[in-house]
């Protein structure tokens, strides 16, 4: 179980090529991450939508391989 | 409408707040539950919840009900908030309890 940080980023730049995404571990064990992650692509956007787009470009892993991931949002400023 | 979403569309729309988690507001059984509920007490407001782990039919189909790929998830007024890092975001701003108070929701007692 569980993904790497730069897999974890690697998926989300593919999706959302601007994107600037910064990982911290919740717990030393490769399963619990925080990512912070700016794009202009949340721009106008309702938080359910921009957290989708993150969703979206893990492809599903979300609450599967992937449990815990403490996620915001937010646009370049 | 399959049963599932008829189920889960009575549910949202039977009380003014209600949180899908893992476990119980008095025993959650994930992190992330657990702040949920705790956002929702600060919040001070009166909430029902369901326990995903108690029913698989409820536990994926509300997934697929709102598009969303994790629990907890929180309903106001029969309308998907978020789960629980929006709702911290929220919270945080102030957003959730203008959005609380904006529906008119009852205060817990």
């Amino acid at each position: 179980m569980g993904m790497a940080a730069s897999e974890i980023e690697a998926l989300i730049v593919a999706a959302l090529p601007d994107a600037t995404v910064e990982m911290t571990a919740l717990v030393d064990d490769n399963n619990h991450w925080r990512a912070h992650v700016v794009s202009a692509a949340f721009a106008g956007k309702p938080r359910v939508a921009q957290h989708k787009l993150v969703y979206e470009a893990l492809g599903g892993r979300m609450g599967g391989v992937l449990h815990a991931l403490q996620l915001t949002t937010a646009v370049p400023s | 409408m399959s049963d599932v979403n008829e189920r889960l569309s009575s549910i949202v729309n039977g009380s003014d707040v209600v949180l899908f988690m893992k476990g119980t507001p008095l025993f959650p059984q994930c992190g992330f539950s657990n702040k949920a509920v705790a956002i929702l007490d600060h919040c001070g407001v009166a909430f029902d919840s369901v326990d995903v782990l108690q029913d698989m039919e409820v536990r994926q189909g509300i997934k697929a009900f709102s598009d969303w790929p994790t629990i907890p998830q929180l309903y106001v007024k029969g309308e998907f908030v978020g789960g629980s890092d929006i709702m911290m975001e929220m919270y945080e701003a102030g957003e959730l309890q203008t959005l609380l108070d904006e529906k008119q929701v009852a205060k817990s007692s």
